[in-house]
């Protein structure tokens, strides 16, 4: 059967094909809807979770993938960073069963902190790695990826880029999933137990092991070219390879080559493709990965060849390709004509769509408590990551940095350390919390930090999608397992001050951070109301006559249910989820309904 | 078969299930069919583009400048705003009814709408609707994805029969709203047989 899905989806439905028997991740755009895809199809016998982060999957993970079974482990780009102390690891040790660490890049990037590269940790670690061009091919390729991770015993990385991710195909869907069956965990302390013997010796096993995987890779199925024999050629890798080919369908004469495998570099595949070409230009996205070792190879066998790419400045280090600016780029390199672009410079000036909290978001509440409680004060305000990084913007503009998930709590404490007069303040997610903030809190309370930490809890993952987290008692499983108490977890750390309260009562939420702000030490106030995104409300509020348009809901709270009609503040009710925040802010009664129902 | 058909709006109006009809449409025909949504940050207010790409020789996930055979548009800016990948001799379906930025109320621009289909009705070849007005009429709002896809269904440029779309999108709607959906389909098709063609 044809099912139209995701390139997400494309990924979950090869890696049940491939009989994987457990899959773990962490949300993160542009990797999450893996996870939920395989939570859709049916997967009788398949462990699956939302791990509470991504060290924690792939350390789940591994321990199953010595026991024989096949492991898939899912997340952003940046979720490597906090899984590559396992992985860095996991590559000296091995694994009995598949085991694929899907690491999602993003190039733009779109929705991402950095523009990492993914193949460079696989470089790093001297593991292999796959990277798809189209959902189709990553339907295909996961599946591969698992058969060579069983091969050479070794951790794989598959790790596609957000167009591919997100681009939508049909893939043929077998109808059943079969588990692998797996023959359990084998204790072997010389295998098992990383040690600076076993490192040393796996090391050298290692190497000469990817030169071998490197001669595999040179005959595998994906790594392919088209077109001439021509003396100038095109190396494409990932999405970058599909906008040349979009190009060079008019030139059927230029060798368009695809590496499908950036590590290890299947070389002897690529010396073959360079016989009579004289000049090559290099399509990637992210780091000049395969341009070097394109590099590489020529140094190595003295070949005369002229390497273009973004280490000549023909192709941009920054930002994604796209069909135009690889058509661009291709034409240039051609020599041929450029059709005529499309002419911008008459088109009018285009309203700005910038992202904004929804109206009725809690976090609006919770950063507007704080600034009024804190507006005589000298101030840190430490953000973080998710829907609440948008509490930066005009007027709330309460967040003074944003560094990695987890980092507010702690650099708070930096803060504080350097400067006892300035109050220091911590925002942090509920989903994120749990994923990297706990660790912080320790910190603070061990260290002696003067920080009232503000733990957002809007009970979901909501920046990447809504997922489940620990404080949210489902897990992938469909079980419920009971929440996990934030307040308990704080009061078992130790701290003196942990008070809950309902961001939209703000006269009390403003006492609340003044009576923290007050007190030394480690303090935690709990900002808790649901997500409106999921909680739909029916309640409104509207504008009675008392309002003298003195614009003050609008100035402080940015909420983009209030809007003007000719001239005069009206709430857009289409919009509008009854918070009653604007309500606590007019000076002259005239905002109603909402909470008094 | 090819086809490129670009829809563009905002965040909530609805865009994504026109895409889905569209695809489902041009591959139960026996198409090869791509398409590629923003998703991530975009939300609620934010700009959405869906780009649906028909036929075997489409490599890009995303339509090449100057390619789209047909624009889907929710709103006159969004139009505007994604104007260069349209064919010289391409179509573009625009609801005249315009969405201020969601940040207006703080940084007013005054913006209405009315310099974009100027400015369209200038440069570009457009079956304009009102869509605020034909949702009314409708009795719903909810209806605008509909209604356009019927207008760009109607024009002919779509290359996918009245029937087939009609059977996707009663796959795809909720049985409580099927007929309205029907009937906001056959107005917006009727718009445009009618205004298909002229410019
Ligand atoms: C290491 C890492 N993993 C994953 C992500 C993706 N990510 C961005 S925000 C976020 C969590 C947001 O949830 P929460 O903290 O509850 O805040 P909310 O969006 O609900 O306000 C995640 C997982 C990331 N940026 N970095």
């Amino acid at each position: 059967m044809k099912e139209y899905v995701m390139g997400n989806g494309a990924i979950a439905l090869g890696a049940l094909k491939a009989g994987v028997n457990i899959a773990c991740g962490y949300p993160g755009t542009p990797s999450s809807e893996i996870i939920e895809t395989l939570a859709k199809y049916p997967h009788e016998g398949l462990h699956l979770e939302w791990s509470v982060n991504e060290k924690a999957a792939l350390e789940v993970a591994a321990a199953a993938a010595y026991s024989g079974a096949r492991a898939l482990v899912t997340m952003k780009q940046v979720g490597l960073n906090v899984a590559s102390d396992p992985l860095m690891s996991l590559a000296y040790v091995g694994v009995e069963g598949g085991l694929v660490v899907v690491s999602a890049d993003d190039p733009g990037p779109i929705s991402s902190q950095t523009e990492q590269d993914t193949r460079r940790f696989a470089d790093f670690a001297r593991i292999p790695v796959f990277d798809p061009s189209s959902p189709e091919e990553a339907f295909e390729m996961i599946q591969d990826a698992f058969d060579y991770s069983e091969k050479y015993k070794t951790p794989v990385i598959f790790r596609p880029t957000t167009r591919v991710d997100h681009g939508y195909a049909s893939i043929e869907v077998g109808d059943k999933y079969i588990p692998k069956d797996y023959e359990g965990f084998k204790k072997d302390s010389g295998r098992f137990v990383i040690f600076p013997r076993l490192s040393y010796k796996n090391h050298g096993m290692i190497e000469d092991r990817n030169i071998q995987i490197g001669n595999d890779f040179s005959d595998y199925r994906f790594n392919t070219s088209e077109g001439g024999p021509s003396k100038k050629a095109v190396m494409a890798s990932g999405v970058s390879y599909m906008y040349a080919k979009e190009t060079l369908k008019d030139h059927p004469q230029i060798k368009l080559i695809k590496i499908a495998t950036a590590y290890p570099f299947p070389e002897s595949f690529m010396l073959k493709q360079l016989e009579g070409v004289e000049e090559i230009l290099c399509l990637e996205e992210l780091s000049p990965y395969i341009e070097e070792q394109l590099l590489k190879l020529a140094g190595k066998h003295h070949l005369t060849l002229k390497v273009d790419g973004k280490l000549t400045g023909h192709v941009p280090h920054m930002g994604e390709n796209s069909a135009d600016s690889v058509a661009k780029i291709l034409k240039a390199y051609l020599e041929t004509d450029l059709e005529a672009e499309y002419s911008k410079k008459d088109i009018p000036t285009l309203p700005v769509r910038p992202p904004v909290l929804c109206a009725g978001c809690p976090h609006r509440a919770s950063f507007y408590a704080v600034k009024k409680a804190m507006e005589k004060e000298k101030t840190y305000y430490c953000g973080d990551i998710g829907c609440y990084t948008l509490g930066n913007a005009m007027p709330l503009d309460m967040v003074d940095t944003c560094l990695c998930m987890g980092a507010g709590v702690t650099m708070a404490q930096g803060f504080s350390h350097v400067d006892s007069d300035g109050k220091a303040f911590a925002f942090i997610g509920d989903s994120t919390f749990f994923a990297s903030g706990i660790n912080g809190v320790v910190n603070a309370v061990i260290n002696e930090a003067d920080i009232t930490i503000c733990i957002l809890d809007n009970s979901t993952t909501a920046m990447t999608g809504h997922q489940p987290h620990p404080g949210t008692g489902i897990n992938m499983m469909g079980h419920d397992v009971g929440k996990i108490s934030i307040t308990n977890i704080l009061n078992g750390i130790g701290l003196k001050k942990v008070i809950t309260v309902d961001p939209f009562e703000l006269d009390k939420a403003i006492e609340t951070v003044k009576e923290c702000a007050q007190t030394k030490g480690v303090k935690a106030i709990i900002f808790k109301s649901p997500c409106i995104a999921i909680e739909k409300s029916s309640k409104k509020c509207t504008i009675n006559d008392s309002c003298v348009n003195c614009k003050k809901c609008i100035r402080e709270t940015g909420c983009p249910a209030l809007i003007l009609t000719d001239g005069k503040v009206t709430i857009d009710q289409s919009l509008c989820t009854g918070c009653g925040l604007c309500k606590q802010v007019c000076p002259m009664n005239a905002i109603g309904g909402a909470t008094d129902e | 078969m090819n086809k490129d058909v670009l829809i563009c709006g905002v965040g909530g109006q609805g865009t994504v299930l026109a895409s889905r009809i569209i695809a489902a449409s041009a591959m139960s025909e026996g198409n090869t069919v791509h398409s590629a949504e923003t998703i991530g940050m975009a939300q609620r207010g934010g700009p959405v583009t869906s780009h649906v790409r028909i036929g075997d020789e489409a490599y890009s996930p995303m339509i090449p400048s100057g390619k789209a055979d047909l624009i889907i548009g929710f709103e006159p800016a969004e139009v505007v705003r994604n104007i260069g990948y349209l064919s010289a001799d391409g179509l573009a379906v625009v609801n005249t009814s315009a969405v201020k930025p969601v940040t207006e109320s703080l940084a007013e621009t005054g913006y209405d709408g009315s310099s974009m289909i100027e400015y369209l009705k200038d440069n570009v070849n457009c079956i304009f609707v009102d869509g605020e007005a034909e949702c009314t009429k409708l009795g719903s709002a909810k209806f605008l994805n509909i209604l356009l896809l019927g207008i760009a269904a109607g024009s002919g440029r779509l290359g996918t029969s009245k029937d087939t779309i009609i059977s996707e999108i009663e796959k795809r709607v909720p049985p409580k709203f099927k007929d309205k959906n029907i009937q906001a389909f056959l107005s917006g098709f009727e718009i445009g047989e009618n205004k298909g063609e002229s410019k």
